[in-house]
This record gives structure tokens, sequence and C-alpha cells, in this order.
């Protein structure tokens, strides 16, 4: 059974005075508006969260929204994948649709996070690591500046390409009334800043976010009774790669984004040259690199010399991350998988604004931990 | 106090230990130790903005072990931890030196008791 998108929401992110509950309340509540159905047309309700109970003290998210949002008695379940949450959502959503199980589908995504001080917030989503990598202090941050120095001196890519990547989504945010930063950078700026995780500084990471989004989800059938402007849901898989992330063969490679971007293509029957715009998790300016690589739109350890062509670019031939990304938009945990199928659902239906390109077929990829799992979806317009 | 990578029986070498190897899903059945060994430095970071209870800088390195010699079904194994010093490079070979507490155990998010918190180090040769 083919799975449509029928309706799609974001709420601000940012730093936001709305506690989780609050903020998946809007992000649903305008989901569903957006879609045209009411709250007892839904069947299923997922929501994508990674520590609602670490960062707030609130568990059991998903039965808070359900009765705030009077969807009783929908059957209910909270998604954690760490980072793809949002990600894995979208996957559980296209499975309660295609299996016949839920008719009409409501994904939420949501993470409240900015309570807290930098180190809590690092030290809670460093959580993820093994033993024997949290005791010696890694941190998400503290792989990506391990990766990237291996992918400079490997590749013999300059430092002013990760700058790059950077200054392209913070100019595509500039466009985004929903992004936690609106104003461009140069390059300069990015290279001069303070350093978190040598060679990476400030401007190769994404803020810490308070936010939400939400994606309603139907059978094509339903969709066309509804809509004359959905898209449909043509590949999505997951996939998962070592926890210990040293024992990566090849520290350059995420093989979740690789096996998750085959298989999802393979499911729809399309390649990297089919795509037209594509979302990708650059919680890191180095992981959008690296997914370029996986997700096939560059060879290994050729990601960089895009940048210099511009190709990724809001007007090149692959825009990626028009919605600014992580890098700008803000990356609250559980949400960023949701609001990447946002973005792509705008996209397809035309409804993009000022960040619209011309595109009939777009890609997200969600990074859970430090690659550890990955989801990728692919979205075609109807 | 010894510093082990695990090996099943069809020699296939990881640090830290599974319960089951990754590779062929043997179970891993010695051990090897690396305390005594020099590795070389993969890469590394100086890493800024540390959790509770980490200290800052916190130095960082992924280190390879050259297991060649030892007739086994890996040539190498890596592993990753804290460097003694924040002046390291690519290529330096360094040795394993121990530290009774990598970081204070009492102010993170992850209960004290349930992890141990000593381990190596690695120390520029
Ligand atoms: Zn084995």
């Amino acid at each position: 059974m083919t799975v449509a998108v029928i309706g799609a929401s974001m709420t601000t992110f940012g730093q936001r005075e709305e506690w989780i509950r609050e903020l998946v309340a809007q992000a649903g509540e305008a989901a569903l508006e957006d879609a045209g159905v009411e709250p007892d047309d839904v069947e299923h309700l997922y929501v994508s969260n990674m520590a609602s109970g670490e960062f707030e003290g609130q568990t059991g998210i998903m039965n808070v929204l359900a009765h705030d949002l009077g969807l009783m008695p929908a059957y209910s379940e909270r998604v954690d994948q760490t980072s793809s949450s949002g990600g894995a959502g979208i996957y559980e959503a296209w499975q309660s649709v295609a299996s016949g199980a839920s008719d009409v589908t409501l994904l939420v995504g949501g993470e409240k996070m900015t309570h807290r001080s930098t180190a809590e917030s690092t030290d809670i989503i460093a959580s993820i690591t093994h033993p024997d990598e949290y005791k010696h202090g890694l941190t998400l941050p503290s792989f990506a500046g391990l990766t990237a120095r291996h992918y400079l001196e490997r590749f013999d890519a300059p430092r002013e390409s990760l700058a790059k990547v950077a200054v392209k989504n913070h100019g595509n945010g500039v466009d985004n009334p929903h992004a936690q930063f609106q104003t461009e950078i140069d390059v300069e700026t990015a290279l001069d800043s303070p350093i978190v995780a040598d060679p990476l500084r400030l401007y190769d990471f994404c803020p810490i976010t308070d936010g939400s989004a939400g994606l309603v989800f139907t059978t094509e059938e339903k969709a066309e009774a509804i809509t004359d402007n959905y898209a449909v849901v043509s590949g999505v898989a997951g996939a998962t790669d070592t926890h210990v992330v040293h024992e990566r063969d090849d520290p350059t490679v995420m093989g979740g984004v690789v096996e998750s971007a085959d298989r999802a293509y393979e499911m729809a029957g399309l390649g990297p040259e089919d795509v037209d715009v594509a979302e990708l998790h650059d919680m890191f300016t180095i992981l959008e690199f690296l997914q370029m690589e996986g997700c096939g739109f560059a060879e290994h350890g050729e990601a960089w010399k895009q940048m210099e062509e511009g190709r990724t670019e809001k007007d090149g031939e692959l825009p990626i991350n028009t919605s600014g990304g992580l890098k700008s938009k803000g990356h609250p945990l559980g949400a960023s998988g949701v609001a990447q199928g946002y973005e792509i659902y705008k996209q397809l239906v035309g409804e993009a604004g000022p960040r619209q390109v011309e595109a009939d077929t777009g890609l997200a990829c969600n990074v859970g931990g430090f690659g550890n799992c990955v989801i990728t979806t692919v979205m075609e317009a109807r | 106090m010894s510093f082990d990578a695990y090996v099943c029986e069809n020699g296939h070498v990881t640090y830290p230990g599974h319960t089951l190897c990754p590779d062929c899903g043997e179970k891993q059945t010695e051990t090897l130790d690396l305390s005594d060994r020099i590795g070389e430095v993969v890469t590394w970071t100086h890493s800024t903005k540390t959790p509770p209870g980490v200290r800052a800088p916190n130095t960082l390195a992924i280190v390879e072990f050259d297991l060649s010699a030892e007739g086994l079904a890996d040539e190498y194994v890596r592993a990753i931890g804290q460097v003694t010093t924040d002046e390291v490079e690519t290529g330096d070979p360094v040795e394993p030196v121990y530290a009774a507490e990598l970081r204070d155990p009492d102010v993170g998010i992850r209960v004290p008791e349930s992890q141990g918190w000593d381990g190596y180090r690695f120390d520029p040769v």
C-alpha cells in the first residue's frame, strides 16, 4: 500500500518558554489542521523524542499528547532512536499505514533542551556512549573532531570547505522563519570562532534547541480523496553501524548511511541521480560530507569539492539543506528528523516559500548517535 | 590492571569486548593485553566543551595497535582514550599509562556504580 503525507507542521525552533508537553501539542495540532483531518480520524500516534525524562522529568510523552489532542483511543508509542528518533518515527508511521494497521497516523517529534546548561546537555547526549568511551569523557562533538581531522588529512581537503557548509546552511536559514538562527555568516567568522573539538570550531556545530514538528500520513487512496496536493513516501529504510565508534574499519564511512540509503533507493526504484533536493543531518559540518558520500551524491573523499563548485547551494544542481539544516535551524533531537520530513514535504508540494526549489523527488537522511543508527527517507511529489 | 582487547576463536580482535564477535558471531574466548605495547595515533582532538567531571581541554586520540605478528585474523586493533598531554600529532607513537580515575564519577548523568572509571591514557613515546 502506498503511503502519502498530507500535512506538516513545525514550531519555531530555538530557546522556547514552553515545556515538552506544550511544544508537541502545538506541532501536533498544527499538523492535523494542515492536513485537514480531525483528532477522531487518527488511529496511530507516534511521538519521536530522545530524552524528555532526562531533560525534564516528563516520561510517557505519547500518552500526554494523545490526551491533550483528544486522540483516544488511538494507539500511541514513543519512538527513541537518539538523534534519529524523528526519522525512525517516519519509518514507524509509514509501517503503520503500509501494513493496514492505521488509516491515519500522526507523527510528532519534539525535544526541550535549553533549560539545561551546555555541559549538562552534552552529558545527557554523551550518555549514549559505551562505558569505555564515557569514562574518557567522549562527547558527540569530540567524535566529530576526531573524524574531521582524519577526513581533512586523508583526503587533503581544505579546512575552508567545512566552513563553507556552515556558511551555506546559515544562508539558507535566513529564509526559514522557524529557524533558530536567521543570520548569514562568512567563512572568516566560522574559521575564527572558538575551538570546540579541533579542527572543528563553534560554527561547525548545531546549537542546543527546543522545538517540535509534525507530519500526517495516510493511504494514497485516502489522500486523493482529501487533497490534490500531497507527497508519497516511496522509500524508507533504517540501518545500524557499530555502537563503539572507533571500531569502524574506515572512520570516514558511516555504514548506516550507506546501507539505509541503498535500501531506500531500492525500495523507491530510484538512485542518487534522481534526487532533486536533500536534507542531511548536519549536526556537525563534517557529517554533511559523510552523508553526501554515503547517499551517493559524491565519491568517497570528494564531497568537499562540491562546496568549491557550489553544487549544493540553493540554486545549484542538488540543493542540500534548504531549510538551513540542523546547523541554523537548530537540533531539538527528537524533532529533527520530523522537521527534515517537513522541509522535503513543503518542497515537494510547492509550499516552501522563499526556500522553494524545483523538486519532484526529495531525500532526508537522519543520523542517530555518531552514525550508530540512520534512517533515510525518499519522498516524491504527486 | 590490564588493557584488554578480546579475541574470538576465529582470531577477530575488538576493543572493548562484546558478548559475541561482531565479525563472525562466535564467543570471544581470549584476551590480549595492550598495556605494554606501542600504538600509533590515527587521529586526535582537543575537546573543550566537556561534560561535568571531565577535564578541559580533554585531548583524545584513536590509537592503532599493530597485531600483524600475532598470527590472528585481524592485523590491528584500535582503541580510543585520553592523551596525557595536549601536544600530540597524527602518526605519533604512544604507550598506554594507567590512570585510577579518568573523570569524576559522581557528577555526570551515569550511575557511578554501573561502570568502571579507571583505564589507560596514551602517552607519546
Ligand atoms: Zn570473530
